[in-house]
């Protein structure tokens, strides 16, 4: 155990995961990077914000491969990769990016084991960036898990800190069907206690960062540190959260997150991807439907508005949800009185 | 061949800007005022002035991520676009967009792209407007050697030949698509690429600002002629990193030092206009001196500009809703 980043707990787990399992390749842009380059020097920038640094030099050219700027062919190539034998880890860059090759990951990876009768495995994680906060503009800071939750077929990790992100990686790496595993740019320098040996995280098992009695918070990703911070404020008034990690939204522990506004009967849900059918929409109906009678007050949504992600750092941040932001909206379910008479 | 006088002065003019441009944003880069990603486009100045000399506001240009030159070689003032790679309110895109999404449309100028490989289709578009219309107008893409490999802009290449589109494609070859290497990433040429689509083809050296104006007007004037779309491919280096922050490692020792001493546009323009008299020394004195000030006085207003104000968050995101 010792403390490690978001970006060294990712690193650790391909690692690992390469070590064990030959058939674990990477695949991606600049993942290793210099490759043509004029020095010499190979594994220049090991991933453009330095994630997968040094995997070239331990596992060397038939393991890490750099590609061409062409998403389309090297994600297609990785779906194909996974449905022949290999167990391809792509990285994307920014998520942003899927545009270029959703074809690839929403008509042929996601579709293979239905279409097929049952009979394909597709062992593929794609890795990407994702989420607002780095001045990265409309085309580079988009939160677009609601976007793969939506296609069945594939499973949508959204990890919370480095300790997570091990354990989920290196599931996602096991898995056999094709998991988005997407990384909040943000959050890379963050450190926490990350276990030396390899362990994997179930997907689907939502993790409860704290228990209260008042108020449910469900958070995605970077949100749930938001949610903890505001839970933390708030419980010095005496308002006492239970916070819910969802960890995957596909598959989504439904069970987790109905047992926990049973018990508390509010619930706010955080969610920084736009607004509109999204993962707070999702669990929101889920709740409305199966917890109807549990409800003490309507249930809220934080999130951004339903406008692209602005550049300017004023604008970003009003834009993003925030701990100030999830408290108030905390305090307003508490304030809630019913006042029709009740049935 | 015969240059203009005033297309000589106004052409030194935008390299100049841009290269001060450029070189002050690298500066203050550092001083960390400056958010998000800066793409700079030092030592690649003469292509984008080049290509953008034979140009009106009626002709289309889409750019990179690398745009901040393509923009000025277009037209569009420095005092917006510091504003904007500030994130400030006057920018010309009210802060919204930052460095990578410089756009002004009245201007023909269709955006610097945050997607690598986002321009040669809206190109193929803006070609069709221009012949649809019959406005006269010729669409040109800028995109790198990296963006030469995505397949949105094979895609183009082919459209444009098979609805013979007013088109220009510059494939700004500086090598290098972040840290890897053309050397690695492109099979084949781009000569062979245009002949695979039947599109003429021309290259030139993209550090000569006289060898981009000669090539960049055969290729404009025969798209304009309504004869289809031509692969203009320049070869360049750029100077700094891929972003602002970049060690470069994967670069040789010396080679952007060569580059700066002997393919430095600048340079080599005033000795050749002044070695055969085109232009006075003084005339490029007087404009390196306008220039100067003129960055001087962007980066002052943009550092004191109103930022955007929370209203604008929700503004333009439609044009009616
Ligand atoms: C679709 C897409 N893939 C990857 C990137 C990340 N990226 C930004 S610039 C760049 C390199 C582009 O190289 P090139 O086209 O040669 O232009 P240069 O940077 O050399 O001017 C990459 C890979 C992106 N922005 N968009
Ligand atoms: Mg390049």
């Amino acid at each position: 155990m010792s403390k490690k980043s978001f970006r060294q707990a990712i690193n650790e787990a391909l690692r690992q995961e390469m070590l064990r399992d030959p058939r674990v390749v990477l695949i991606g842009e600049d993942i290793a990077g210099g490759q043509g380059g004029t020095s010499g020097v190979v594994d220049a920038w090991g991933g453009v914000l330095g994630v997968t640094k040094g995997l070239y030099t331990e596992f060397g050219p038939d393991r890490v491969f750099d590609t061409p700027i062409s998403e389309a062919s090297y994600i297609g190539a990785a779906v194909g990769a996974a449905a022949t034998g290999l167990r391809p880890v792509a990285e994307l860059m920014f998520v942003d990016f899927v545009g270029c090759c959703l074809d690839q990951i929403m008509n042929q990876a996601a579709k293979f084991r239905y279409m097929f009768g049952g009979k394909a495995r597709t062992p593929l994680v794609i890795r990407a960036m994702y989420g607002a906060g780095f001045n990265a503009a409309a085309q580079h800071s988009q939160a677009l898990y609601p976007l793969f939750t939506h296609i069945p077929g594939l499973k949508v990790v959204i990890p919370s800190s480095p300790y997570e992100a091990k354990g989920l990686l290196i599931e996602a790496i096991r898995d056999d069907d094709p998991v988005i595993f997407l990384e909040n740019k943000v959050m890379y320098d963050d450190e926490e206690e990350v276990p030396d040996e390899p362990y994997a995280i179930p997907f689907g098992e939502a993790n409860l960062t704290r228990e209260g009695d008042d108020v449910t918070i469900v958070a995605f990703g970077r949100m749930v540190n938001f949610a903890n911070e505001a839970a933390d404020r708030l419980e010095k008034d005496g308002i006492s959260c239970t916070v819910v990690d969802p960890r995957t939204t596909s598959p989504l522990d439904s069970a987790t997150i109905l047992e926990c506004v049973e018990d508390t009967g509010r619930l706010v849900i955080v969610d920084e991807s736009s607004p509109r059918c999204n993962m707070a929409t999702d669990v929101a109906a889920l709740v409305a439907e199966d917890a109807f009678d549990a409800l003490k007050a309507p249930i809220r949504r934080v999130g951004p508005p339903h406008t692209p992600v602005p550049f300017a750092t004023v604008l970003e941040k009003l834009y993003l949800p925030d701990a100030a932001r999830i408290e108030s909206a905390v305090r307003s379910v508490m304030a809630y009185k019913k006042t029709k008479q009740e049935a | 061949m015969q240059i203009a006088h005033d297309i000589l002065l106004r052409s030194y003019r935008s390299m100049r800007t841009i290269r001060d441009f450029e070189e002050r944003l690298h500066v203050e880069f550092a001083t960390g005022d400056i958010p998000g990603f800066v793409h700079l486009y030092c030592g690649e100045e003469a292509s984008g002035v080049g290509v953008c000399a034979h140009l009106t506001d009626t002709d289309t240009i889409a750019s990179t991520h690398r745009g901040h030159g393509h923009c000025i070689a277009k037209g569009v003032g420095v005092d917006g676009m510091m504003a904007e790679i500030y994130g400030r309110k006057t920018g010309v895109c009210h802060g919204k967009g930052g460095s990578m999404h410089i756009a002004d449309l009245s201007l023909g100028m269709l955006g610097a792209n945050g997607i690598v490989g986002g321009g040669p289709p809206l190109i193929c578009g803006a070609a069709l407007s221009h012949k649809v219309l019959k406005d006269g107008g010729v669409a040109v893409a800028f995109y790198g050697d990296g963006a030469s490999n995505e397949g949105t802009t094979l895609e183009s290449l082919n459209l444009a030949m098979v609805w013979k589109l007013p088109a220009v494609f510059v494939c700004e070859d500086n090598g290098y698509g972040e840290a890897t290497g053309a050397a690695y990433a492109c099979a084949g040429t781009q000569k062979a690429r245009a002949a695979g689509f039947g599109m003429p083809y021309l290259e030139c050296d993209g550090t000569d600002f006289f060898a981009v104006y000669e090539a960049a007007g055969q290729a404009i004037a025969h798209a304009r002629a309504g004869n289809g779309p031509v692969m203009l491919h320049v070869h360049l280096a750029r100077w700094y990193g891929h972003f602002e922050g970049d060690a470069m490692t994967y670069r040789a020792n010396g080679e952007v030092a060569e580059q700066r001493a002997r393919h430095d546009c600048l340079k080599n323009f005033r000795q050749s206009v002044t070695e055969t008299s085109l232009l006075e020394p003084t005339a490029l004195d007087d404009i390196d001196a306008s220039v100067k000030d003129e960055i001087e006085a962007a980066v002052k207003a943009a550092k004191n500009a109103p930022l955007p104000e929370p209203a604008d968050l929700e503004a333009d995101v439609y044009v009616s809703y």
